[in-house]
Formats: structure tokens, C-alpha cells, sequence
């Protein structure tokens, strides 16, 4: 009775109510991305002693992660394909979003938008494995070529390499970059666009000086939402890369799942989530300045 | 009138089935302050766009300076533009937004950063260039987008609905500013707006603009005392109607019945032709008619009035009154001056007026 009083008045102050409303999400990250982050990174500090878990603390994994060249090898390849797939899928969803904010009717812009989405409606599993019959020697692409005669020999370059992983991931991508860029075309003013022209710009010049400084903030965020995952992905480059387009993920799930080394795969982890990390602020603080410079 | 820097030869404008502008022809003198008045959807704006190149025109030609305009983008017209919302970009300071189209003067940074506090001064913004955009109130917005414009040197300078942002005391400020800017400066500025105050505080000539077509361009005092047409009278501050009659046109001078005043002789430039054949009506501004306290005598005619409706505004109190013999009141205004009483609702009056302010629509 006395409880139910004190959670009456509680409900009563703006604070309470606000711990109230945030309190099931605050907990939902709390139990399913803080402890097991703090997990992983307590893992990183441990060694693994034939089946048991040496929990005593030591810097051992880092020393291995850096001085194995297997580790750094992966870790360049997976910032290099991650980069690739960033820069095409953000420089081809640029035109995109250009397209349907500047050119698509206003009354069918959530159409268009629709449209985009629509490869999300299949599991991306079912989107990789299309990617292999589309790229494979006797695939779609090849035999579609070698029937119209463009080539003589199938292509190889085309599967189980990098170049597989970076086409399958910036399709896979592609509405993550799309969005954001789209929304920020948005909600430029179109009056600022003709004060440009008025100024006395062309419409190349209207589009540096005004319409991309203005879309960077959804470029930025296109760019993060897509180099972050796709550098810790591991199903495309299993089912498409091959052995030259394995990636720093694949390593980390082999040291958990096959190695039976957990405290090697989650210092590579913690690794991996801290090259991204810095990865992320350097490529923000290069956008900060050049948006300063436009000053 | 001097050089016309603009020229319009029956500018018709579609918006698909849309007729926006229905042939429009006029010609503004170079350093004129000119004035494009009406409703909204009036096609007034669509002018304005016409004339700084950002629409295309379906039919008709727009010269500046003796060019036609035609195929000429706005990048490369002598025109200039303040938006109606500004549109200062907000990812620049102030400097850079009024120094935007000094880029391709390929002046040194010195040169510029000078031109650029050059402009800041003459619109009263010393000293802010190195504010962000977004820490602007209106009326300074509004200032950095005239900088912005002006700094270009335009030979017009096109103006949309610029203080319809503003507040009222604001507003009325920047009308004067604008006016000494213009006088300095002496580029012609073309200026869009609905209020008809505003048009008539600044204006050389005011054009008034119906339905896409301009209904009439004159300086504000004939647009005032001599409007063409019941519209434009019913546009520009308040015109009482009475029905009319007329008795005899003999030469300029026409002979009318007016409903609660009685017989009047007016000249035929009180009768503007084209009103187009509604039932003849007199009109006259509220000012033009005085009430009678005792003692008091006309100058020119009386009539019987009762005070139907006070209203007190301070400097002035408008009363309706009904004219002896007519079913609707006509407004009219006294100027509160020391010592005239304000008359109750009720009050039996005599109201001098003359016959020379009337106009006759037909």
C-alpha cells in the first residue's frame, strides 16, 4: 500500500517519469550490448589453457595480434574492402537520392522510397547466394557475355575474391546509404538553390558550393552506417570471397567457433572495434574541416 | 521617364492549364522603385521569377536593359533577388553568405573581406560577419540577404514579399530604410508585396495585379485617389460605394445622382472608362468625408448623417454612418485633434463632403 503510494508520487515529478519511460530500453542495452561488450573486453585481457580459461590478466593476445602478420594482413584487407564498399555504395546512392529528392513528383517520392527498400524484403542470405548464380563461371553474367560474344572465357575475377565481397555488399548496403543521403537532400530549402543561381553559379557550381555541403551530415551518416558493419561482416565474404576475400570477422568467428580460442578472438574484437572507432572519428573530424573550410 | 531598364511585351505565362500571367506589358525606369501589388495567386511573383530567370515564359518578352532575356539563365541576368524566406545559406557565416557571388569576381581575399564589410555597413550589420547564419533574428536575416544581393551591384534589384517576416513596428522600420538604400544606391528595385500600405509608403509606381493580369499602373497617389476600377478601389484602403445615376454627360463634365447625397457635377477624369457594365456606383475614401459639429459649416456640400458604429483607434476614431435615404453605412474617419469630442452611436450629424473626390465607376 505504502509501495503503491511512493510509485504514485514518483509517476508524479517529470524525472521519475522519465526513468520510468527509458528504463526497459536502458535495460534491454544494459543486459544485450554492455555486458556482453564488457565480456569481450575482459576476454581480451584472459588466455586460453588447452580447454580451460587462464583468467589471470595479461596483454599476451595484443602481443600476438600485433606481431603475427596474419592478424594486421586481415585487419588491412578488411579496412580496404570495407572503404571500397563504402565509397561505391555511398557514390552510387548519391544520384539516387539525388534523383528521387530533386527530380521524383513529390507525390510519389514515398513510392520511389518503397521501391528501394524492396530487395529488404528477401533474407540477405537469399541476397548473397543470388550474387554467387549472378557472378559464378557458368553464372548469369558470364553466360549472358560469352553468348553475346563479348568475351571468349568466362570471367574469373568476378567471384570468390575481394571484388565479390565489395559488389555483394554495396547491393546489400545500398538502401542504408541511400536513406540518409535522401533525407538530408530533403530538407534543403529550394530557395537557397536559386539564391545560388542568382548569385551568379552555374548548376555544377550551385551543387558544390550549396547542395553537397548541405547533404554532408547524410553523407557522413551513410558512410558510418555503412563501413561499421561491413567491416565486422563475415557471411558474404565466407559465401563469395573466397580465400583472398576473407575478412578480420571470419578470423575472429574461427578463433571462437573452430581454434577454440575465445580470448584470441576477442582481442581481435576489441581490435577491430577500435580501428573502426578511430576510422569513424578521423573520417568526422576530416568532414568538420571541410566544412569549416566552406566558411 | 528616363531609359527603361526593364521591359515587358506581353509576358503569358502557363502552369500547365494554369494561366499565371495573361499578358503582362510594362516598362520601368532605370532607378525606379517599382511596386507589383495583389492577392496572393495573383501571378505577382510569377512576374518577379519571370524577370530574375528562374521561369521560363510561355509566350512574350522580357528585355533588360534592351536585351531579351530570352534563353539567358538567372546566373547571368543583372538581376538580383531577396527571398521571401531569405534563404541564407545556413552553412556559412554572415561574411560568407553576402560574399557568395563575389567568388567569381576573382578578387584577392583583402579586396573581398573589404567589399564584404562595405555591404555589411551600408545595411547597418557592422561587424557581424563573422556571426553564423543561424544566430540571426528576421530583420537581420533580411539585411545579410539585401548585402548579399547589393554587394553584386545589380542593375535591379527584384524584392519578394521581403517584410512579410516582420513585425509590425519592424516592418514599418525597414519600409523607410529600404526607401534611403534605394535613394542611395539608385538601382531599381522591383518589389512584391500584398499590402497595399506598404506598396503605397515606398513605391515610384505601383502596378496592381488581378488574376494575372495588371488591373493598373499608376503612382500611388492616382492609384489612391483615382483607382480604374471598384477592384483596385476595394484593394487599396477602404472606398465607400453608393449607388449612382447618371443624368447628363455634356463634354467632361457629367451630371450624377448619388444615393444620400443628392445631385453632383463631376469632370469625366472622376469616371474612368472599362469598369465593365455593373451598375454605376460612386466611391470615396473615408478621409474625404468630415463630420459637422455645431456652428461648423461646409465648404462645399452637407449631408444627413446618423453615427451608426465608433471606432476608436487613438490618433483617429473611423465612424460608419448612414446617409440619409441609403440602406448600408459608409466609413468614414476623423482625426482625433485636441479637443473634438467622439460622437456616440446614435448621434444625428451633418457631414460636409465635395463633389470633387468622388469617383465614378461604371
Amino acid at each position: 500500500m505504502r509501495l503503491a503510494q511512493k510509485i504514485g508520487r514518483m509517476r508524479r515529478t517529470d524525472a521519475a517519469s522519465g526513468i520510468l519511460l527509458v528504463s526497459p530500453t536502458a535495460l534491454y542495452a544494459i543486459l544485450l550490448l554492455a555486458a556482453p561488450l564488457a565480456t569481450i573486453f575482459a576476454f581480451s585481457f584472459w588466455t586460453q589453457d588447452y580447454l580451460t580459461i587462464d583468467r589471470s590478466w595479461t596483454l599476451a593476445n595484443y602481443r600476438t595480434a600485433i606481431s603475427e602478420p596474419i592478424y594486421g594482413q586481415l585487419m588491412l584487407r578488411s579496412l580496404w574492402i570495407s572503404g571500397a564498399v563504402t565509397a561505391s555504395t555511398v557514390v552510387l546512392a548519391f544520384p539516387i537520392a539525388y534523383f528521387v529528392s530533386f527530380h521524383v513528383p513529390p507525390a510519389r517520392k514515398s513510392l520511389w522510397i518503397f521501391l528501394i527498400t524492396i530487395p529488404f524484403w528477401t533474407s540477405y542470405l537469399i541476397r548473397v547466394f543470388l550474387w554467387k548464380v549472378i557472378l559464378g563461371y557458368n553464372g548469369v553474367l558470364n553466360s549472358t557475355l560469352l553468348g553475346l560474344g563479348i568475351i571468349d572465357a568466362p570471367l574469373t575475377f568476378i567471384l570468390y575474391n575481394a571484388n565479390a565481397v565489395v559488389i555483394t555488399l554495396a547491393h546489400a548496403f545500398a538502401p542504408f546509404a541511400i536513406l540518409p543521403i535522401f533525407v538530408a537532400l530533403e530538407k534543403i530549402d529550394r530557395a537557397l538553390l536559386e539564391a545560388s543561381r542568382d548569385l551568379g553559379e552555374t548548376r555544377v557550381t550551385t551543387f558544390l558550393r550549396v547542395t553537397l555541403p548541405l547533404a554532408m551530415p547524410g553523407v557522413v551518416a551513410a558512410v558510418l552506417i555503412v563501413f561499421i558493419p561491413t567491416i565486422g561482416d563475415y557471411v558474404t565474404p565466407r559465401l563469395v570471397g573466397g580465400p583472398d576475400g576473407l575478412m578480420i570477422a571470419n578470423m575472429i568467428q574461427t578463433q571462437f567457433l573452430q581454434l577454440n580460442n575465445a580470448p584470441m578472438g576477442a582481442t581481435l574484437a576489441v581490435l577491430a572495434m577500435f580501428i573502426v572507432t578511430l576510422v569513424a572519428l578521423i573520417f568526422v573530424g576530416l568532414n568538420r574541416r571541410f566544412l569549416r573550410r566552406q566558411q | 521617364m528616363t531609359r527603361p531598364i526593364i521591359q515587358l511585351q506581353d509576358v503569358q505565362k502557363y502552369f500547365g492549364d494554369y494561366h499565371a500571367l495573361r499578358g503582362i506589358n510594362a516598362e520601368i525606369a532605370e532607378g525606379e522603385f517599382f511596386s507589383l501589388l495583389g492577392p496572393s495567386g495573383c501571378g505577382k511573383t510569377t512576374l518577379l521569377r519571370v524577370i530574375a530567370g528562374f521561369e521560363d515564359v510561355s509566350a512574350g518578352r522580357v528585355l533588360i536593359d534592351g536585351k531579351p532575356m530570352e534563353g539567358v539563365p538567372a546566373n547571368r541576368r543583372p538581376t538580383n533577388m531577396v527571398f521571401q524566406s531569405y534563404a541564407i545559406f545556413p552553412h556559412l557565416s554572415v561574411a560568407g553568405n553576402v560574399g557568395f557571388g563575389l567568388r567569381r569576381a576573382g578578387l584577392t581575399a583583402d579586396e573581398m573581406g573589404r567589399r564584404v564589410d562595405e555591404a555589411l555597413e551600408m545595411v547597418g550589420l557592422a561587424g557581424f560577419g563573422r556571426r553564423a547564419a543561424h544566430a540571426l533574428s528576421g530583420g537581420q536575416r533580411q539585411r545579410v540577404a539585401l548585402a548579399r544581393a547589393l554587394i553584386l551591384k545589380p542593375r535591379v534589384l527584384l524584392l519578394d514579399e521581403p517584410l512579410s517576416a516582420l513585425d509590425k513596428k519592424l516592418r514599418e522600420q525597414m519600409q523607410v530604410e529600404l526607401i534611403k538604400l534605394q535613394r542611395q544606391v539608385g538601382i531599381t528595385f522591383i518589389l512584391v508585396t500584398h499590402d497595399q500600405e506598404e506598396a503605397l509608403v515606398m513605391s515610384d509606381r505601383i502596378a496592381v495585379m488581378f488574376d494575372g493580369e495588371i488591373a493598373q499602373m499608376d503612382d500611388p497617389e492616382i492609384l489612391y485617389r483615382r483607382p480604374k476600377s471598384r477592384r483596385v478601389a476595394d484593394f487599396i484602403g477602404v472606398m465607400n460605394f453608393l449607388p449612382a445615376e447618371v443624368l447628363s454627360e455634356t463634354g467632361d463634365r457629367i451630371e450624377i445622382e448619388v444615393a444620400g447625397l443628392g445631385r453632383a457635377e463631376i469632370s469625366a477624369d472622376q469616371a474612368p472608362r472599362g469598369g465593365g457594365g455593373q451598375a454605376p456606383s460612386v466611391g470615396f475614401r473615408p478621409e474625404t468625408l468630415t463630420i459637422l459639429y455645431e456652428g461648423q459649416q461646409a465648404n462645399h456640400r452637407e449631408a444627413r448623417a446618423v453615427v451608426e458604429e465608433v471606432v476608436y483607434y487613438g490618433d483617429m476614431t473611423y465612424y460608419d454612418v448612414r446617409l440619409q435615404g441609403t440602406e448600408k453605412p459608409v466609413r468614414l474617419s476623423m482625426r482625433n485633434v485636441f479637443g473634438r469630442e467622439v460622437l456616440p452611436i446614435g448621434t444625428e450629424t451633418r457631414i460636409a463632403w465635395s463633389p470633387g473626390a468622388l469617383v465614378l465607376f461604371r
